[in-house]
């Protein structure tokens, strides 16, 4: 092992000895969670081009533990919606978000999905936060994949840091309910 | 012998004179202007002439004239296009801007149908004996006509633009 170039993750806070190491729950929780993010991308348009350089050799999401895109909602973790959604579009978006399992986290990729964009129309979503919680947003028309993969690396830093009882407390049951999702 | 304009203007004033008017060329096009209550006649003549043989209905669309006289708020826009020869003409219909209604065409030409259904979705103007008149391309929800001059452009819900520096006033956010 001593020579290959595999990175390993950092060690967590914690109390080692021979032939033990303890820590919290939540951060071993956080840490595998982190890095195996499933991502489910929902493309509309040209944000989703650049997501498929992310994918690709070259910038390779997979170096975070997200190589395996879930094309079903039931099975992601992290929905990445990139691209205008039109309001006749917004119940589908919706009922993706509401099928996928907790926990699950929202990044809103480009102009269009964080704010509507250039389209400050009767027709277009004016951004996804509109109809479901998001955690990260990432800026640019469209951003570049590098600006994505920072993106996905924020959220990991919220994933490593989030409680394993975050989902059941008051807060986030409050956030739900102010989007209607229960 | 190609379809001459002077032939589509002889037909249809000898045919139709006191509903068909205000023929002229624009650019390229042969335009004119059918009663809105006549189309339905004017287009079937249109099509089933032996000599005009119209035989395809490129397009219809809406077009909202708010400074208009109340009788000529709306304007429904039909391209006709004859395959034969190879010759285009466009007709317009003007309707009422309280009440604004024609027949559908859609007995005629079953292309009208999607078309029939974005002018209305777009203008709010009903096409008398369409199949399924609703809304095609926005959301069903929706109570605007988006086209119709007196509904703001914007969405109300932006949020991360100041109105000062974008020449939105408050009546449309």
């Amino acid at each position: 092992m001593s020579d290959s170039k595999i990175n390993m993750v950092e060690t967590p806070e914690g109390y080692e000895g021979t032939g033990f190491f303890a820590t919290k729950l939540d951060t071993v929780v956080g840490l595998a969670r982190a890095n195996s993010l499933w991502p489910l991308p929902f493309a509309t348009s040209c944000c989703g081009i650049e997501f498929m350089a992310t994918m690709g050799s070259h910038y390779d999401v997979a170096r975070f533990g997200s190589e395996r895109m879930s094309f079903s909602p039931r099975q992601a973790d992290m929905l990445l919606v990139m691209g205008t959604i039109a309001k006749k579009m917004a119940p589908i978006l919706r009922q993706v978000y509401e099928q996928m399992a907790e926990p699950k986290w929202v990044i809103a990729v480009g102009a269009c999905a964080s704010s509507g964009g250039i389209f400050d129309t009767y027709s277009v979503l004016q951004g996804i936060d509109k109809v479901i919680p998001v955690d990260v947003y990432v800026p640019g028309c469209p951003p570049r994949p590098e600006q994505i993969l920072d993106g996905v690396m924020r959220l990991q830093d919220l994933v490593k840091s989030e409680s394993v009882r975050r989902r059941s407390s008051p807060e986030y049951q409050e956030l739900l309910a102010s989007y209607n999702i229960s | 012998m190609a379809l001459e304009t002077s032939d589509i203007q002889n037909k249809l004033v000898d045919n139709f004179e006191l509903i068909v008017r205000d023929f002229s060329q624009q650019h390229d096009i042969f335009s004119f202007e059918v009663d809105s209550t006549s189309i339905l006649e004017v287009m079937q003549f249109l099509r089933d002439d032996k000599t005009l043989r119209f035989n395809f209905l490129t397009d219809v669309c809406g077009i909202h004239y708010p400074d208009a006289e109340a009788d000529r708020q709306f304007a429904v826009v039909y391209h006709m296009h004859n395959w034969v020869d190879n010759v285009r003409i466009r007709i317009k219909c003007f309707l009422n801007g309280e009440n604004p209604e024609i027949d559908s065409v859609t007995s005629l030409f079953l292309g009208a149908n999607w078309q029939e259904r974005e002018t209305y979705d777009f203008f709010g103007i009903i096409f008398k004996g369409h199949p399924q008149l609703k809304r095609i391309l926005n959301m069903d929800e929706m109570v605007s006509f988006p086209m119709r001059k007196e509904f703001p452009l914007e969405d109300g819900g932006r949020t991360d633009k100041d109105d000062r520096f974008f020449g939105r006033t408050t009546d449309n956010c």
